[in-house]
């Protein structure tokens, strides 16, 4: 058994999220974090997930298992558009939610906020 | 979030220091706090910073509401550590895996024929002693600790350093007699019965494992048990 296919499966760490955030800013980029506050029934990640977006939607990390994804880096581009930090709720009572695919039957609430 | 705050943050991570980063979801004012002492809480609601504590004790970020609005404790705890006593065969398939579980994984044995990078390439390897060993390492709350030599020289120095830490999880391979004459031998140490029930053993869930990956499997299921059941 080696380390070699372990290391390439490894996911990518809150830190190294945090990290490439600051690399980004440091690039002369925009850059936003959206991070999970709060979840109800089966969401799909703890509160404490993160995700750092670029001002081009580049994006490292995740809030949830793939589905509101889209719409929370739309948020986030926005985010460093107009500096205003942001509360997003998705869950099944939220029809754009259950359009971007939170099906799995929980509700979460993210933040969004930009690296000043 | 100002640039400062995140500097500080990264920081913190790297030096593995228990951080707590408070947002105010109405205003977006953000604050750092610490397990102990009252940096970073001048101006905040007192029971933000109780909050933060909690927060870091079990691992578990949460929104709680105040009269300044809801504010959001995200725990940043060090990583996880695993250190295994004994360079086994099951060893070979626990560090893989909880290495992809989050664990940093250490992996002590000094017999040298055993813990060798060819078995173990990537990983952190310790040949001295599992006492010496487990003095450096500094077992903390984030750390869980197997022994798996079958060895009671080596395996019984290493469960007296884990019952003298805040480990969050000791296992120790062998069958129920085995495992009944360790626990003879560390009362004899002076340990009491309350002291020595810390020991999962026979190590792992009871899901009928049989080979080494399937024994790994029960490990560390059993040690998320105890990581996350408290607190779920």
């Amino acid at each position: 058994m080696t380390s070699t296919a372990i290391q390439a499966t490894t996911q990518i760490s809150d830190a190294d999220i945090l990290a490439q955030a600051k690399a980004w800013k440091a690039q002369g980029k925009g850059v936003a974090l959206a991070t999970v506050v709060q979840t109800w029934g089966s969401a799909p990640r703890r509160e404490g997930s993160q995700l750092a977006v670029d001002d081009s939607g580049a994006f490292v990390g995740s809030v949830s298992g793939g589905c509101i994804e889209g719409a929370v880096i739309q948020e986030a581009v926005d985010a460093i558009a107009d500096g205003k930090p942001r509360v997003l709720d998705f869950g099944v009572s939220n029809s754009q939610a259950w359009e971007v695919g939170l099906a799995c039957g929980g509700k979460i609430k993210i933040f969004v906020e930009r690296l000043d | 979030m100002q640039q400062a705050i995140l500097d500080q943050l990264l920081k913190d991570r790297a030096e593995k220091v228990p951080v707590v980063l408070a947002t105010n979801l109405k205003t977006g004012a953000q604050t750092l706090l610490y397990l102990y002492g009252k940096k970073g809480s001048a101006g905040w609601p007192h029971e933000v910073a109780e909050a933060a504590r909690t927060a870091l004790r079990h691992d578990r970020s949460t929104t709680i509401e105040t009269a300044a609005g809801p504010v959001f404790v995200n725990a940043f705890n060090p990583s996880l550590r695993l250190i295994a006593v004994g360079a086994v065969h099951i060893t070979q398939v626990l560090a893989p895996m909880a290495a992809l579980a989050g664990y940093e994984v250490t992996v002590i044995d000094p017999r040298s024929a055993f813990a060798t990078a060819a078995r173990f390439g990537g990983f952190s390897l310790r040949s001295d002693w599992p006492d010496e060993a487990m003095a450096d390492l500094k077992p903390d709350l984030r750390t869980a600790i197997v022994t798996l030599t079958h060895d009671p020289k080596l395996d019984d120095p290493a469960l007296a350093a884990a019952l003298r830490s805040d480990a969050f999880y000791i296992g120790a391979l062998g069958s129920k007699k085995t495992h009944a004459a360790r626990l003879e031998r560390l009362r004899g140490l002076g340990f009491s019965d309350n002291e020595l029930a810390r020991i999962h053993g026979p190590i792992g869930l009871s899901i009928g494992a049989k080979s080494p990956a399937e024994i790994a499997v029960s490990i560390l299921a059993e040690a998320t048990r105890e990581l996350r059941q408290e607190a779920a």
